[in-house]
Parts: structure tokens; sequence; C-alpha cells
């Protein structure tokens, strides 16, 4: 391990203050099972870690109906698909939240960590930019909010301005006659990284889908919105014909890589089975909503 | 502020309050087998992969190698040396021993501290539970099937004491 200082914020001002003085070498330290990882194998410079762990915003996770969901920056995964509004209102969140690692790093591990660390395969983001979540931030400058989906800008990189952390995610209460669905492809039954990922929401009007976000994910640089499948539901009755036609325009929008997880022509083949999957998904639970 | 090289941790690990010298660079790992002498916790992969490192803080499973030693002031630490009894071993580790559960023994540790949590959030796992639960517990000789049914021997032993 490089040569490591630790410091333990208490507020979110105590926080800002310990990044701003450690300058750009300062990391945040929510969970850990990335950032940690990363300072040993020296994939990242890191010779502070600020704990933002006993800041009480940063691990309180909130619910009412009209506000939605606030979930803390570093509040552990098996807090959040344990807890029974998530796993009622926000069954794509649970679904994402409850398959990344295994036990022992659902124990520490965090949404604000799986989006701050922007992997193009990182599981729970597809689920946040569906769920139309907004990444409220805390920096030199102040409070200011992003939303999810534009906050990863490449593997590993995001719109964090030097000294900024996230504070919280923020989603919104789902409209009535919503569904959401999140689901991946991995070889394994369990403890993987995703080939592909793929996170659906969406209104119905009866049989006629009113509003719809589509993502996909390990497919790009950064999981991305597909705005084409939307386009093919919103407006329409949902049938095998527009489901399919959401399916064919995530495939297009694919643009993935070969690696050892899975060749560019089985990506973007998945990346169209998976978004028909999680519109079907997404539709069961919107006519039970 | 910041704690840099040497800093002293107070935390209860296996039950006793224990006040320890570790470097701000440790993990906990690191601090609980070579400042505390804990040898029971395994370095596998040292990236959170294997699980060979599990311990218990705070009441929930988590990696060791992917937490700093700094983190754990004031928090309960649980590993493997704390799990038998002073007249007997855990019916886990007994369950293990009698069940085969074994070869190496270098993941054991982590899996008796994983199932160890399981348990005590499900008494009554059934198997696909248990398999979804060990899942971040590699074992490269054994195989799986009998440190499942090693943890459901338990299981049933610790629900009939009940």
């Amino acid at each position: 391990m490089q040569a490591l200082r630790y410091a333990r914020a208490t507020s979110i001002d105590e926080a800002v203050r310990m990044l701003r003085e450690g300058g750009e070498t300062a990391r945040v330290l929510a969970g850990g099972t990335d950032v940690i990882v990363q300072a040993r194998e020296r994939r990242r410079v890191i010779d502070l870690f600020v704990d933002i762990k006993h800041i009480p915003e940063v691990m309180a996770l909130e619910y009412d109906p009209q506000h939605g969901l606030r979930v803390g920056a570093a509040v552990p995964l098996y807090r959040v698909y344990g807890d029974a509004n998530v796993q009622r209102v926000y069954p794509a969140l649970r679904a994402a939240a409850h398959v990344i690692g295994g036990k022992a790093i659902q124990g520490r591990a965090s949404l604000g960590g799986n989006l701050s660390n922007a992997s193009p395969a990182a599981d729970s983001i597809p689920a946040m930019m569906a769920l139309d979540g907004v990444a409220e931030i805390a920096g030199p400058n102040g409070r200011r909010e992003m939303r999810v989906d534009e906050f990863c800008t490449g593997p590993g990189r995001n719109a964090l301005q030097p000294g900024e952390f996230i504070v919280a995610l923020r989603f919104p209460q789902p409209a009535p006659h919503s569904g959401q669905a999140w689901e991946r492809f991995i070889p394994r039954n369990e403890m993987d990284i995703a080939v592909v990922n793929a996170a659906c929401a969406l209104t119905l009007a009866g049989d006629t889908v009113t509003a719809a976000r589509v993502t996909i994910g390990a497919v790009a640089p950064t999981t991305i919105m597909v705005p084409a499948a939307v386009e093919a539901l919103v407006g329409r009755r949902l049938t095998d014909d527009t489901i399919a036609a959401a399916g064919t325009a995530a495939k297009d929008a694919a643009t993935p890589i070969d690696d050892m997880r899975g060749t560019v022509r089985q990506r973007k083949h998945l990346a169209d089975v998976l978004v028909q999957r999680v519109v079907r998904a997404a539709a069961e639970r919107a006519r039970g909503n | 502020m910041a704690t840099s090289g040497r800093l002293v941790i107070t935390a209860t690990i296996n039950g006793d309050e224990r006040t320890f010298l570790a470097d701000s660079r440790d993990s906990l790992l690191e601090a609980l087998r070579e400042r505390l002498n804990l040898k029971g916790v395994k370095e596998g992969c040292n990236n959170g992969n294997c699980g060979a490192c599990a311990v218990i803080l705070d009441g929930h499973l988590v990696n060791s190698c992917c937490v700093m030693a700094a983190e754990i002031e004031g928090s309960r630490v649980e590993t493997v040396e704390g799990l038998a009894g002073p007249e007997a071993l855990h019916p886990l580790q007994q369950c293990f021993l009698e069940g085969a559960a074994l070869q190496c023994g270098i993941c054991t540790p982590g899996f008796l501290m994983s199932a160890k949590a399981l348990l005590a959030e499900n008494p009554a796992p059934t198997d696909e539970e248990v398999r979804f639960w060990l899942a971040g517990n590699l074992c490269r000789c054994t195989g799986y099937d009998k440190i499942i049914e090693a943890v459901q021997a338990a299981a049933e032993q610790m629900r009939a004491r009940k």
C-alpha cells in the first residue's frame, strides 16, 4: 500500500475542508470496496482518505411518497435492498443492489461509491438512471445537484470537480401506473461483473406507454440512455412489435468492445434481449400499480 | 486532522476491548494479522473477490482487505478466533470438520464467518439461500457441496439448541 493518511469527517463542511487541504491526491472513503483496492494496486494515486461514513446525512436513507427516496451516498447496499420502501417502490434499484458483489461487499459498498467509481459495467447505474436519479453534491463552492445520467464521463471518470463528493442520491416518487425493472447477464448465477445490464422505467395509460426511460450498461464507455428505445415505446401500445423495436434500438445504440467477458456481437445481442425483458417486466409491474 | 503513520486504535475484537498500534496505511486484514496476531484471517486475493479475509464488523460481513484499519476505531470485530466457546468448537466448526468441508483450509475461516453471519440473519436457510450468501467465498479444492451440507447441519443443530 502507498503511504496513506486517514481522516474521519463528522460533517459535510469538515469533509469539504479536509478534501481541500488534501488536494488532488485526497479521496473520499465511503465503503472502500473499489477505492482501497485501487490505492493498493496503485491504479489511483491517493495519499489521504477522508472517511465520510460518520456524517449522519451521508448514512441516512429516507422515503416518503411526497418527496420520493433519498439515499445517503455511503449507505451500504444491504440497507438499500433491505429497506421495505425500496423493495416496494423502487424494485429496479433493489434488484441491482442485491447482486453487486457478494454479501461481504454489500456490507460496505454504496450507491454513491458505485456511481463515483464510474465503471461502464456498474450494476446500480442503469437502475439509478432509469429512475431519474439526481446526485446531491458538496464541494468547495457549496452544494449543487447533477442528474445521474450526466454524471459519468468515461470509464472511471466522472463530472465531479476537485474537492467535490456525492452526499446523497435522490429518486422521485414514481407516477401512478408506473413500473420498473433491472436485469443483467452474467455467465454465473451470482458474484460476477455484468456482460450487459439494462433497466427500464415506464408509465402506462391503459395499454399505451406515456413515459419511459431505458438504459443499458457495459456496452459503451459509460452506461447510456437509449432515446431511440424510448421513441419506439412512448405514445404506442405495448405490443410484441413495439417491444421488439425498443430492443432493436438498444442493439443499435450499443457500441461495446470485445473483452474477456464478452464479444461485441454477444453484447449487442444481449442489449436487445435484456431491454425487451426489462420493458416487459416494467410493464407487468406498471399494470399492478 | 489527518492521521499519518502510526496510529492508536481502540476496538472490540472478539469481545475484548483492545488498543493497538497500526499504520494509517494498514488494511483491517493487515492489522488483524500483523498487529493483533490473528492469523486465522487469511489473505487470498486482497482485492475483495475471494472472501478468505471475511470478518464480521459491527454485525455485518465485510472483506477485511477492503476496510482500512483506521476505520474500525470504536467498532466491534469478530474473527474466526472468537468462534469457538471455551469448552467446544462452534457448531459450524464441528460440522465443517465432521463433514470434511475443507481440504487446504485457507478459505475456511472466511466461510465460517460468512456462514455465521448468514445464520444470524436467517437461521433456517434453503440450500439456494446458502449458496447465494456464500457466493462471495471461493474454495479452490473442496468444492461447495460439502460446505453447503455442513452449514445446513450446523443450522439444524443451532435451531435444536434454542
